[in-house]
């Protein structure tokens, strides 16, 4: 389980989590929503060791993220695909998911596993990754993070700027890895997808959660979703 | 035909012709090339650092005289054989890549190219103070039995060729191996994003630092070579100057590929050498290529070939 105590973050002298906490649980999709700037990327980088992490705790297991060096992190099991996917553009598939199997030195069954949930990919190895559409893009960003086997997968906006059929292909491969007891963190900032994958809703405002409720509490009129969002 | 095999066919091939131009080649122009094939291991090495691993330094210099000092002065002072003082030329260049970096990693992008920049000033000053062993100025000469390596003496042309390019040969192969090998892969994913990097578990100051040694261990062998191959050691080769050169090569010829920084060598040396014949004013022209170069075609010779016809070259 992945434990978030009392965390305050940010950059510099800017402080943009204040006293945050909430967990995520091994085989459930926690999703993290709320207005923009309110933190959701933040708090997944504050996980992930990219932000410092002023106060509190961050543990997963008994270790203690937030005292490693970034670098380390991922090592232990956590995986983050960023908004906007950050591929290596000049690489090509097959070497974008090589770098993701060097880093946690997973060999080849770790690769079949990864290009069988997304055999696009397979079909796609030899070509340069700046080539793919966006959402075969999306998928190698989940692919290569899926390369550490992960414990803990940090997903911000995967749906963002896709086609439907794509968001629905991200949706499926997301159910999947949580019944493979991957404790997924989603920032996610469409209903439908959320009431689609979601285990939990935690909802941000001011740097912190404010309340944290069970996916069969929230409805697409929930009135969380016009504090919390607006819409 | 499978990229891997038209990579080391084509690999194979310059190899070939360069081993072959000896034999047709003028005396004056087969010198040239066996300069040209040791100031390319230079930037072979450059290229790992800045090519590869986006590490822009302009401490390079410093790298290559270690390598020719550390060769020269253990012939001078320890009597040293060729092959200790070539060998200990090549440890002495990845040493002071590695002590430099431990650092000059510690800062980034323009910061870490004026610490190189600084600490490779600092090497230039210091061989000048220490003169009574550096010889200071105006150099030494290198002892003609330290320059005799395996039974060759490197002071006559065929053995100085075949010396140069055995010393290219090595270098090019074991870089097209590094940056096919998952280590090489993981040096362009640290010049294309540090974070992202980070985010998959490299320590980006571990792989550069690695990266860094390994560059300073060609620049090192090159410096060394150059040193017994022409029988010369002097301060002029730590000055800013020779920071600069495997820069222009590498640029020239390719940023992040194999062969560019070759090709930038074999041209910008014949650019300076035939322009210098007609104007004192050379490095203009020098300077006005690399303009045009650098408006037409930044990625260099090679980098543009790459990116419009020969996807496959590494």
């Amino acid at each position: 389980m992945l434990r978030v105590d009392g965390i305050t973050a940010g950059y510099g002298p800017v402080t943009i989590l204040r006293d945050l906490s909430f967990k995520a649980e091994a085989g459930q999709v926690t999703c993290i929503m709320g207005r923009n700037g309110v933190g959701k990327s933040t708090l997944m980088r504050a996980i992930i060791g990219l932000v410092p992490v002023q106060s509190g705790q961050i543990t997963l297991g008994k270790v203690a993220l937030h005292a490693l060096p970034p670098h380390q992190v991922p090592v232990q099991g956590v995986a983050y695909v960023p908004q906007g996917r950050r591929l290596f553009g000049p690489l090509t598939v097959a070497e974008n998911i090589e770098i993701g199997l060097l880093a946690r030195k997973k060999g080849p069954q770790r690769r079949d596993y990864v290009l069988d949930l997304f055999p696009r990919l397979r079909e796609r190895l030899d070509q340069v990754a700046s080539t793919l559409s966006g959402g075969e893009q999306q998928m190698l960003a989940i692919a290569r993070a899926l390369c550490l086997e992960p414990e803990v997968m940090l997903l911000d906006e995967p749906s963002e700027g896709l086609q439907p059929s794509m968001i629905t292909l991200i949706h499926e491969t997301i159910l999947r890895l949580r019944e493979s007891g991957i404790a997924i963190i989603l920032v996610e900032q469409r209903v439908d997808s959320v009431l689609r994958v979601a285990d939990h809703v935690a909802f941000m405002a001011n740097g912190r959660v404010e309340t944290v409720v069970p996916r069969s509490d929230l409805a697409p009129d929930s009135m969380l979703f016009r504090d919390y969002l607006g819409v | 035909m499978t990229p891997a095999i038209k990579v080391w066919s084509l690999h194979l091939l310059v190899l070939a012709l360069l081993f072959a131009a000896q034999f047709v080649l003028p005396p004056y122009h087969a010198t040239n090339l066996a300069r040209i094939m040791v100031l390319a291991v230079f930037a072979m090495g450059y290229n790992i650092a800045f090519g590869y691993t986006g590490l822009l330094s302009l401490g390079h210099a410093l790298f290559f005289a270690a390598g020719m000092y550390a060769m020269g002065l253990s012939a001078w002072h320890l009597d040293a054989q060729a092959w200790p003082a070539l060998i200990a030329g090549l440890i002495a260049g990845g040493a002071i890549a590695g002590a430099v970096g431990l650092l000059a990693l510690r800062a980034v992008g323009v910061s870490f190219m004026i610490v190189t920049l600084m600490f490779a000033q600092a090497g230039y000053l210091t061989l000048l103070y220490l003169n009574s062993w550096t010889g200071g100025d105006e150099g030494f000469v290198i002892a003609q039995n330290a320059r005799v390596l395996s039974g060759f003496d490197m002071a006559t042309d065929t053995p100085r060729f075949v010396a140069a390019f055995v010393l290219f040969a090595v270098g090019l192969l074991a870089c097209l191996w590094l940056v096919r090998s998952p280590f090489g892969r993981v040096m362009i994913a640290m010049r294309e994003n540090e974070e992202r990097s980070r985010m998959l578990g490299y320590s980006p100051f571990h792989v550069k630092l690695t990266a860094l040694v390994l560059s300073g261990v060609y620049a090192g062998a090159a410096g060394a070579a150059y040193g017994m191959l022409f029988g010369y050691v002097g301060a002029t080769f730590a000055t800013i100057q020779y920071s600069i050169l495997p820069m222009l090569y590498v640029l020239l010829g390719g940023a992040g590929t194999v062969l560019g920084p070759f090709l930038g060598a074999l041209i910008m040396f014949y650019l300076i050498d035939i322009t210098s014949a007609y104007t004192d004013a050379y490095f203009f022209v020098v300077g006005a290529a690399l303009v045009g170069l650098v408006l037409f075609a930044p990625q260099g010779i090679l980098g543009a070939l790459r990116e419009r016809v020969l996807k496959w070259l590494p």
